[in-house]
């Protein structure tokens, strides 16, 4: 395990400890602990799975070893280590069919591991679900309801399931749930009568009918208008700022890079990256300098003498991959040069190439 | 976090590490919290339109039978259960539950069995009621417990409905049994709450059976079917002479002796096997319920 804080992408390794005060958008300061001995526990002697239960005991949320899954002779999740620190807004990458929503039901105990460990809430699982669970809240793969109740009775129903609910608190219980997620003025609605953001609203709410130490939420957002989604990206800064860790799965990368302050992406079946959103995007695609110009030639010709990497013309001008070359000595050089500047810009990958990049350009689904 | 204490360089303790969780509320005791969840599982049965009007169905069939006997007037003296109807409306259920026992109280067994388990994977609800988490062992068990009471209630409407409308359309009083000793209608009552238990029994076998093969799919339609085809299946074979060997053991066989509940005095014999029966119905199925949902994937 390389040391807390180098920044690189754990690529299906071992889970990583963030380094401290990398999240600027945190709340409350709780991952301060996430550094995790990092100044005081020698972390890079560890071997690898040196302690298999008890790497992110306490520190992390979600912890798992060598997780697989096979259906017949196909793993739809092969082998992973996700780390999901306490206190973190952790976004779970993938494109559909890459083993996000078949690993989150085995963190929830819904299917059995073929192979490897899961620790939640400092647990294990399946076996620890009783004390755990009550603890989790979770919306897996949309909603779902009986079709001929209300959203209420259908909160109630799952209310009464619960050993850990106050029956005598219930409706107050249901109804702040209901008003939380603003569906408390079509309480009484059925449930084949709401609407697709509505229903994911509901599922939403019974995720939340008890305090909750952390949410396992897949695809939150899908459904939902553009309000609506804003709304569940309020509600999850809010859990979050409650202390609560959330597991978020989603396809929508923007949603992600706004609300996440830590990434796992996964490709058919495995975790080619994870770390804090920082660490996963620097260590993935580079930043690119682009020189808006009319003089191309001249242009690339000094970015290829400062040692550019892939050095392109574009229709407005060059770009190339600075690799470490700081972009005022590029400045310097093209005017040195008499290179007529009009503009000129270091990217950052978005997610969304970082991810494309990560995940590969096809369309296809994988498996 | 103040800032003050991370200036100190030390790593933050967060107050979580100390006690690694919180301590929750205290659980409500297995009994009460089933209970509650069981109470939660009838109102869905009976809150459902179509189990509703399943009901309705049933509680027809003894007011068919009130109605006509009422309007052929006939009281020829004949043997057998259905001449005594025409004396005394006690005997309107006792008929009701003798002709619903072929098929109508096994179907809507075999309905709410596909509802049970694989009604609500289909839903997709059950991995909903698992994360709760109810503990499938307690789903499954209140689950059971819910097609026992609709089986009960099932047989209660028959007998109940024929108790009411052959007692409007007949009359009630002493009652003439086929040995042909009277005893009064209070102990007629008792006798049909007999038969009532009885036949609760036999269809908590047949529950047990539909339980388990609702834990087989997904789908509550293949699940009600194949219990239907199990129970009609068994009257079938029971029908079959040559194979009387056989009939022992098949599960509807001994269910019309709850008729020996109006014998004077009450046979027991073959009701005391019959249950013995049910009951190993019960056990067998229940536990290869348990067996198949305890390590089952949920995927839906």
């Amino acid at each position: 395990m390389t040391g807390a804080g180098a920044g690189a992408v754990s690529t299906g390794g071992e889970p990583r400890r963030r380094p401290a005060g990398a999240l600027g958008n945190q709340p409350g300061g709780t991952l301060g602990t996430q550094a995790g001995g990092g100044p005081s526990t020698p972390l890079a002697t560890q071997g690898p799975r040196a302690t298999p239960a008890s790497p992110g005991a306490g520190t992390h949320a979600v912890v798992t070893h060598g997780l697989v899954k096979r259906f017949g002779d196909r793993a739809a999740v092969d082998g992973i280590d996700l780390a999901v620190p306490r206190g973190a807004v952790y976004g779970f990458l993938g494109p559909n069919g890459s083993g996000k929503t078949t690993t989150i039901r085995m963190l929830l105990g819904l299917i059995l591991p073929s192979a490897g460990d899961i620790t939640l809430l400092d647990r294990r699982m399946p076996e620890g679900s009783g004390a755990v669970l009550p603890r989790v809240g979770s919306l897996v793969e949309g909603p779902a309801f009986h079709p001929y109740l209300s959203g209420r009775a259908n909160l109630a129903r799952l209310d009464a399931a619960d050993r850990f609910a106050d029956r005598r608190t219930a409706a107050r219980r249901i109804d702040a749930a209901l008003d939380r997620v603003g569906l408390l003025a079509a309480a009484r609605k059925r449930y084949r009568a709401y609407s697709l953001g509505m229903r994911q609203r509901l599922g939403l709410a019974a995720a939340l009918l008890a305090p909750r130490d952390l949410l396992v939420l897949d695809e939150p957002t899908n459904g939902l208008d553009p309000q609506g989604t804003r709304e569940v990206r309020h509600l999850v800064g809010s859990l979050a700022a409650d202390g609560a860790t959330v597991l978020v799965s989603s396809h929508l990368l923007s949603e992600v890079e706004q609300m996440c302050s830590h990434v796992g992406v996964m490709r058919e079946g495995r975790l080619v990256a994870q770390g804090t959103v920082a660490e996963v995007r620097s260590a993935g695609a580079q930043a690119t300098a682009v020189v808006e110009t009319a003089d191309v030639t001249a242009a690339a010709e000094v970015l290829q003498r400062m040692g550019l990497a892939g050095v392109a013309v574009t229709p407005t001008g060059v770009r190339g991959v600075p690799d470490g070359v700081p972009p005022e000595a590029i400045v310097a050089a093209l005017v040195t040069a008499g290179v007529g500047v009009r503009g000129f810009t270091v990217a950052s990958p978005s997610l969304e190439d970082l991810f494309v990049s990560l995940t590969g350009e096809g369309f296809d689904v994988s498996g | 976090m103040s800032a003050a204490e991370a200036g100190t360089g030390l790593p933050v303790q967060h107050p979580r590490d100390d006690a690694a969780l919180p301590a929750l509320p205290r659980p409500a005791g297995v009994l009460a919290a089933s209970w509650r969840l069981l109470r939660s599982e009838l109102r869905l049965i009976l809150g459902r339109r179509r189990n509703q009007a399943g009901l309705v169905v049933l509680a027809a069939v003894p007011v068919i039978i009130a109605i006509a006997i009422r309007a052929s007037g006939t009281d020829d003296g004949g043997e057998g259960l259905i001449s005594s109807v025409t004396s005394n409306g006690i005997f309107v259920a006792l008929t009701a539950l003798t002709v619903e026992l072929a098929l109508f109280l096994p179907l809507a067994v075999a309905v709410l069995s596909g509802d049970s388990i694989a009604g609500e994977a289909n839903l997709g609800t059950l991995r909903g009621l698992l994360t709760v988490p109810v503990s499938r062992a307690r789903l499954l068990a209140v689950k059971y417990a819910a097609l026992v009471v609709g089986a009960l209630i099932g047989v209660l409407v028959v007998a109940g409905t024929g108790l009411l409308v052959g007692g409007a359309l007949l009359g009630l009083g002493p009652t003439t049994l086929l040995s042909g000793t009277q005893i009064s209608l209070a102990e007629a009552l008792l006798r049909l709450g007999i038969v009532v238990a009885y036949l609760t029994v036999g269809l908590a076998g047949l529950a047990a059976i539909g339980l388990f093969i609702s834990t087989l799919t997904e789908q509550p339609i293949a699940a009600m079917i194949t219990t239907t085809v199990v129970a009609t299946g068994m009257w079938i074979l029971n029908a079959i002479p040559q194979i009387a060997w056989l009939h022992p053991w098949l599960l509807v066989n001994r269910w019309q002796a709850f008729a020996d509940a109006f014998r004077d005095p009450v046979f027991w014999d073959t009701m005391r096997t019959g249950l013995l029966v049910d009951l190993g119905y019960a056990v067998v199925f229940g536990a290869l319920a348990w067996a198949r949902f305890g390590t089952k994937d949920v995927t839906s």
